[in-house]
């Protein structure tokens, strides 16, 4: 897959924007996630999503091949999302519960393929307040917390993508995981 | 061993899997012995599973096309390069059609200088080919550049290419042409003044020595 994917930015870097759609759509869930988790609402999740793609393309030439690509990707994906957070800061509590029942809504979307409703209920109802505990830990813990369980990605890549020391991101992952324990254990 | 600052420090390294085998089995030992992190451990790790079974997130309908169709716009060079690589019989036929009309063009705008076919007798004064009276040309006659006046005879046929037919001379007396001078060449007489016309005459040509070579043979 990532030599057909380097493939595929070889001719982007030509000039063939076509090739740059199968870029894309391989890469459109796992960036849509990483925003929409540390975001938290799905309309812009999908607008720092798109930008992040459109920001690679226009800065495909400074990538380097040897690199890993999904590292790149995620960490353009990482920064703009991170901006945005330190933008709209000062309403963050307002905006808490509107971003909980979106979450909801794009739950109760997902939920379909479970069996039973009860099950169905009490599943979305917990992911969504996990959801919302992640939304709760401040920028810095949540993207790491994103990033080492949501896409499983190793400490290393993580601390590429958001070009901090691999101590720092263990640090940060344990604080992370301090703070949602105590959140999350009378569930 | 402290719970609060040792312990839980483990159980972090754990769970990066950083652990080395003499720390895990003080751990265990320790985890074994203290009900408190041992509920500490059970929590954490009750944790990690409730964050992962969040579930993936799929990124909205359309979204790829959206994404392309908010592009900044490729270069129109690179799109016309990756519409020939699409259509290479295409791509021929314009490289083909390019070749040769550019030769044939290019014929056309060369050396303005008066040619005629090699034929005696004739004489060349100001861009005019001259057919002396009392003489007659034998064989098909070909002027480029420059116009004919015929005072004598031709048998054959008659080309000028950029060039007019000047029925005798318009200060020598009028009378000494008649009807045998104009009529002085017999075959068929051909103009070609016109770009396109040049075109179409070398197609023709072209065609007809492919011909005349096949019937040749």
């Amino acid at each position: 897959m990532e030599t057909m994917i380097k493939q595929k930015i070889k001719e982007v870097k030509k000039g063939d924007q076509s090739a740059f759609e199968d870029i894309v759509s391989f890469y459109q869930n796992k960036v849509y996630h990483i925003c929409f988790r540390m975001i938290g609402n799905a309309y812009e999740a999908e607008d720092l999503a798109q930008e992040a793609f459109i920001r690679a393309y226009t800065n495909i030439h400074t990538f380097d091949n040897r690199r890993k690509f999904s590292t790149w990707l995620y960490r353009i994906a990482t920064n703009l999302t991170i901006d945005r957070i330190r933008k709209k800061k000062p309403d963050y509590h307002l905006d808490a519960q509107v971003r909980g029942t979106e979450g909801l809504d794009m739950y109760s979307q997902l939920a379909a393929d479970q069996a039973l409703p009860e099950e169905e209920v009490e599943s979305l109802e917990l992911q969504t307040y996990i959801h919302k505990e992640i939304l709760a830990l401040p920028p810095k813990y949540r993207s790491v917390i994103v990033l080492r369980y949501l896409d499983e990605l190793p400490l290393q890549d993580i601390a590429e993508i958001l070009d901090i020391p691999v101590g720092t991101v263990k640090t940060r992952v344990h604080r992370g995981r301090e703070a949602l324990r105590k959140k999350l254990r009378h569930v | 061993m402290d719970c609060n600052k040792q312990a839980v420090a483990l159980m972090h390294k754990y769970m990066d899997g950083d652990l080395t085998q003499e720390e895990e089995r003080r751990l265990r030992h320790h985890l074994q012995a203290c009900s408190t992190c041992q509920n500490h451990f059970h929590e954490l790790k009750k944790t990690t599973t409730l964050i992962k079974n969040t579930g993936p997130v799929s990124a909205p309908k359309n979204f790829t096309s959206n994404v392309m169709a908010n592009l900044p716009k490729e270069k129109k060079k690179k799109r016309y390069t990756r519409f020939l690589q699409k259509h290479p019989i295409l791509t021929a036929a314009a490289v083909f059609f390019i070749l040769m009309f550019s030769s044939v063009f290019t014929t056309w705008n060369q050396d303005q200088q008066v040619t005629v076919s090699k034929q005696e007798n004739l004489e060349i004064r100001d861009n005019t080919v001259i057919v002396p009276e009392g003489v007659t040309v034998n064989g098909d006659l070909v002027v480029r550049n420059g116009d004919l006046r015929i005072e004598g005879q031709i048998n054959g046929d008659v080309t000028i290419i950029n060039g007019d037919i000047i029925e005798g001379q318009a200060d020598h007396q009028l009378e000494g042409i008649d009807s045998s001078t104009l009529q002085a060449y017999s075959g068929e007489l051909t103009e070609v003044n016109k770009i396109h016309e040049w075109v179409w005459y070398q197609t023709k040509n072209a065609i007809t020595s492919i011909f005349s070579f096949g019937s040749d043979e």
